[in-house]
């Protein structure tokens, strides 16, 4: 029977803000899931700390709420003790850019075939609105004493360097589009950053969906209407990200360069879609190449004992020897 | 004991060394001290050679070998009157090195080295073969000690052999050459001697250190999943792990400390059993994936080995202060077990019992191990695995996942149960999905801050300890050892024991019984038994490598009885047998109440 975005959903209690963004996440996270027929068994949502980060708690998949920033080294920890499953890694702005910075880098120096998705609200939400780490200098939101004093990082400029070898950027209102990426990602066979603007109708008043999509109201009848979006897609402009030759230097160079020059696009226009892609050996294979038993077993999947009699499975007779000295 | 600088080969002579005398079926043990410094600052390696088994380092020094200035500066003074020393004459000349009461044995590295180069027609690598001045310095001390050359000739070629076979037959000569020079001029000078004793036919002997010792426990344990960050002492053990690829264990090196104890309880999620090892400042860095463990019920195994702090501390230097923050890091309340190994077979034994606990009360386990049994050399028996076993605890096959639910309905990964322990299902298995979550959650996983929910989880995860306390045999929980009724109880953990063990001989030949209680599992704390030893002991005296006795405060806490004295230790460097004894005296002859050791250099 064919699985619906029905079969992910939970009845756990909901808490968001009405009109958070973070509906539009879950809601295409559910949907891409459903639409790629995964089972929810071999799914395994990983998310720090945030109001974002319950969203394992709605989704009907193995979820792990872990600590504030930690997402990602639980999840490659999980990943890589079973690269069978589906992990998917969950982060927020302030918890995976902020206090889990080391962690963003570093994984980007791993490569596992797994999708880090980011809340990206420019706020620490669940803490009362202070400023995140991507929250432009000198705005000031309605729950900011004064404005902004630090530069914003961009992080898909940083995923470019870190490593990362698929960089994208969402919209928690694009249902359709959002649901592309996440599966996009999904299928990546490497790291996936997907970074999702993410209105925060509570405490971020300037980057709202309004201003998102450019939303005027008109006057006659009442009604918003997209006037002048801000977000336009990379895939409509003949935008293309991927690198073919993963062994063209040049290529790759170029690639990068572009993706760069388009995540410092930001104000007027605003890209969303994929910005760079390239196939690499995963870590999971590099792994495969040093432990010959990773071949045959996953590390969570190796027999460690005979179940009945309880005998340990691993003999270090040979360790022993080169031990042994009488 | 061999000293030099840094990288000079310093570990390998005493190891060679060791592993010769080993050969000879000697007692082995080997102690090694370094500063936190790569290159050129001194090193040492104290090794103790004998007929009876033995446990610690001793005090006194009868061979002192040296290549250079300082090691004979910093240690000359503790070598004994008759004793030897080795040294360069090109660099003293003997009235020089001012211990006329020693043998004093000029050993002319550079012309043997020249010979050597010589005959087998290097001469052009002179530079390269200045590191057999450790080859020629094990050499003489087995001539003065009257050990066969066989033996240090084998131990060169299994040394020597696969891609560096080449370099055996040269070290041999060389050796040849200091050993007979040794023998020939100096033996029957030099008072000590060693016998090699005869090794009965079911006697098999491993030597190894500490970190080694837990590496293999931990293989046997079925540890699938390594987690690392680079500190000192603790990696050695991570990167035994990694060159033995053959073992089957996924060695991660972490970006930090925060991310090892992560990633682990990731990898522990998925049921792959998963440690990390780590010390003090790391430590340090893991208390709140250690509380996400014990809030989610996750079996992950945490070693810390012991270091000097606080901070940086003594980075290579021993201590065992960290004892009262493993039993609570974290902030908030969760259950965990806490063990402390005493020496390399409990190193081993306890790794597995370490992950068999994890598992069977699914929560975090620490074992406490130190620099000192870390870096330490000991030959002991060959590990004996009968009746070592694996227990997975509730963890649950496919099938009995699939027998539950069709008896209950849906399964509930934090389902109240007698014994707060609830049967448990890993990502991938058809039916037993479930939610964690580092805040407090109902049965499946979720979220909730009803009050209700939060009294009978927070009794469901700590009755686990009482669960533990019940189930684990004595025998794992303490060891009492010596005469009940003996004139004074040495309340001690972690590595002393061996010191202890030894001074209990020595104090005994000198008419002074001691028997020893070594604490081995500190949480669930053996409440009972401990209580009762210490309430019919004479004289109850601590003996701690710390400055506040952290083990008499938690025996304090938990069965109200002080200690009548301590014994403690705190300069960086491990206890000596010497010690021990002379602590012992004090507190029974000098009625010292506090004694505070300060040995070692
Ligand atoms: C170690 C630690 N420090 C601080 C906090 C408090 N805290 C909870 S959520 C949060 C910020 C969340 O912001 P973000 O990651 O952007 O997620 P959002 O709420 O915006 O979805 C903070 C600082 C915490 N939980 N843990
Ligand atoms: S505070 Fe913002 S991010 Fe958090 S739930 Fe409310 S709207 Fe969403
Ligand atoms: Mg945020």
């Amino acid at each position: 029977m064919a699985l619906k975005a029905q079969d992910f959903k939970t009845d756990a209690h909901n808490d968001w803000c009405p009109g958070c963004g973070d509906f539009g996440i879950l809601n295409a996270i559910q949907q891409a899931l459903a639409e790629m027929q995964l089972s929810p068994e071999q799914v395994l949502l990983f998310s720090g700390v945030g109001c974002f980060a319950k969203t394992p708690h709605f989704v009907n998949t193995y979820g792990c709420h872990t600590m504030h920033g930690r997402s990602l080294p639980f999840a490659v920890g999980a990943k890589l003790a079973n690269p069978n499953l589906t992990v998917i890694s969950l982060g927020g702005d302030g918890d995976g850019y902020g206090i889990g910075a080391g962690h963003f880098l570093n994984t980007g120096r791993r490569n596992l075939d797994m999708l880090y998705l980011v809340f990206d609200n420019g706020v620490y939400g669940l803490t009362k609105g202070q400023a995140s780490p991507t929250l432009k200098r000198d705005i000031q939101t309605k729950s900011l004493p004064t404005p902004n004093i630090n530069d914003a990082i961009n992080p898909l400029a940083v995923a470019l360097a870190a490593g990362y070898t698929f960089i994208a950027r969402g919209y928690a209102y694009d249902g359709k589009g959002l649901r592309g990426l996440i599966q996009a990602g999904i299928n990546h066979r490497g790291l996936a950053l997907l970074d999702v603007l993410q209105p925060c109708p509570t405490y971020n008043t300037i980057n709202t969906k309004e201003w998102f999509e450019g939303l005027e109201m008109d006057e006659e009848t009442g009604i918003k209407k997209a006037a002048n979006p801000r977000l336009y897609r990379l895939e409509e402009t003949g935008y293309d990200p991927v690198v073919h030759d993963p062994n063209n230097s040049q290529e790759i160079a170029q690639k990068m360069l572009q993706a760069f020059q388009k995540s410092q696009e930001w104000g007027e226009k605003i890209p969303v879609g994929v910005f760079y892609q390239i196939t690499l050996p995963t870590y999971e294979d590099r792994l495969k190449e040093r432990v010959p038993a990773l071949k045959q077993y996953t590390a969570a999947t190796m027999p460690i004992y005979d179940r009945e009699s309880g005998t340990p499975a691993v003999d270090i007779t040979k360790a022993l020897s080169e031990l042994r000295v009488c | 004991m061999i000293g030099g600088w840094q990288g000079s080969g310093v570990d390998s002579s005493a190891n060679t060394f060791a592993r010769a005398c080993a050969a000879g079926g000697l007692f082995v043990f080997g102690k090694r001290e370094y500063h936190s410094n790569i290159k050129g600052d001194h090193s040492y390696f104290q090794i103790r050679v004998s007929e009876e088994e033995i446990h610690s380092h001793i005090d006194e020094v009868h061979l002192l070998a040296t290549f250079d200035k300082e090691t004979m500066e910093v240690h000359k003074q503790e070598v004994v009157k008759g004793g030897g020393i080795l040294y360069d004459p090109s660099l003293f000349k003997p009235e020089e090195i001012g211990r006329p009461d020693c043998l004093l044995i000029p050993i002319a590295y550079s012309e043997i080295i020249q010979a050597t180069a010589k005959e087998f027609h290097r001469e052009k690598d002179i530079m390269k073969l200045q590191i057999m001045k450790n080859v020629i310095s094990v050499a003489v001390s087995l001539g003065l000690v009257g050990l066969d050359f066989d033996l240090l000739k084998t131990t060169l070629e299994e040394i020597f052999k696969g891609r560096r076979a080449a370099l055996a037959p040269m070290n041999v000569w060389a050796a040849r050459k200091a050993y007979d020079y040794a023998v020939k001029d100096y033996q029957s000078e030099y008072p000590h001697r060693l016998k090699r004793r005869s090794i009965p036919a079911s006697e098999r002997r491993i030597m190894m250190n500490g970190t080694t010792a837990t590496a293999l426990g931990k293989v046997v344990g079925g540890c699938r999943f390594q987690t690392y960050y680079p500190i000192t002492p603790a990696s050695d053990e991570s990167e035994y792990l990694e060159s033995h690829p053959e073992f089957g264990v996924v060695v991660i090196q972490s970006e930090d400390e925060i991310a090892a104890i992560t990633m682990a309880i990731g990898a522990a999620v998925t049921g792959a059993r998963a440690s990390t090892s780590t010390s003090g400042p790391g430590f340090s860095l893991m208390a709140e994936g250690l509380g996400w463990a014990g809030m989610n019920e996750v079996p992950v195994v945490v070693f810390n080995y012991q270091r000097a702090g606080p901070s940086t501390g003594l980075p290579t230097r021993h201590e065992q202060g960290d004892l009262k923050f493993a039993l609570s890091a974290s902030h908030g309340e969760f259950p965990r077990l806490v063990l402390a190994p005493g020496d390399l077979e409990e190193y081993f034994y306890d790794a597995i019992d370490a992950f068999n606990y994890a598992e069977r009360y699914q929560t975090p386990v620490i074992v406490l191990c130190d620099k000192a049994l870390a870096n330490s050399t000991e030959t002991i028996p060959w590990y004996d695995l009968d009746g070592v076993h694996i227990d997975r605890g509730l963890l649950l096959s496919d099938e009995e996942l699939a027998v539950l639910i069709s008896s209950e309905g849906t399964y509930k990964r934090f389902k109240f149960t007698e014994s707060g322990i609830s049967p448990r299902s890993v990502p991938g298995q058809r039916g037993g999905i479930f939610w964690k979550t580092g805040d407090e959650h109902n049965e499946v996983g979720h979220i909730t801050e009803d009050p209700e929910n939060r009294t009978k989880m927070m009794i469901k995860r700590m009755k686990k300890l009482d669960v533990a306390a019940r189930e684990i045999p004595i025998e794992k929980k303490v060891n009492f050892i010596g005469d009940r009724d003996a004139d004074i109880t040495l309340v001690s953990w972690g590595s002393t024991k061996g010191a202890i063990l030894d001074a209990m001989e020595v104090l005994k030949a000198e008419g002074i019984r001691a028997n020893f209680l070594q604490v081995h599992l500190i949480l669930p704390f053996p409440t009972e038994f401990v209580a009762q030893v210490l309430s019919r002991a004479r004289r109850r005296v601590n003996v701690e490598m710390n400055y506040s006795g952290q083990l008499a405060q938690v025996i304090r806490e938990k069965t109200g009885i002080p200690m009548d004295a301590s014994i403690l230790k705190w300069n960086g460097r491990a206890i000596s047998q010497n010690e021990v004894v002379e602590g012992v005296k004090r507190v029974l002859k000098e009625q010292e109440s506090k004694v505070v050791l300060t040995h070692g250099t």
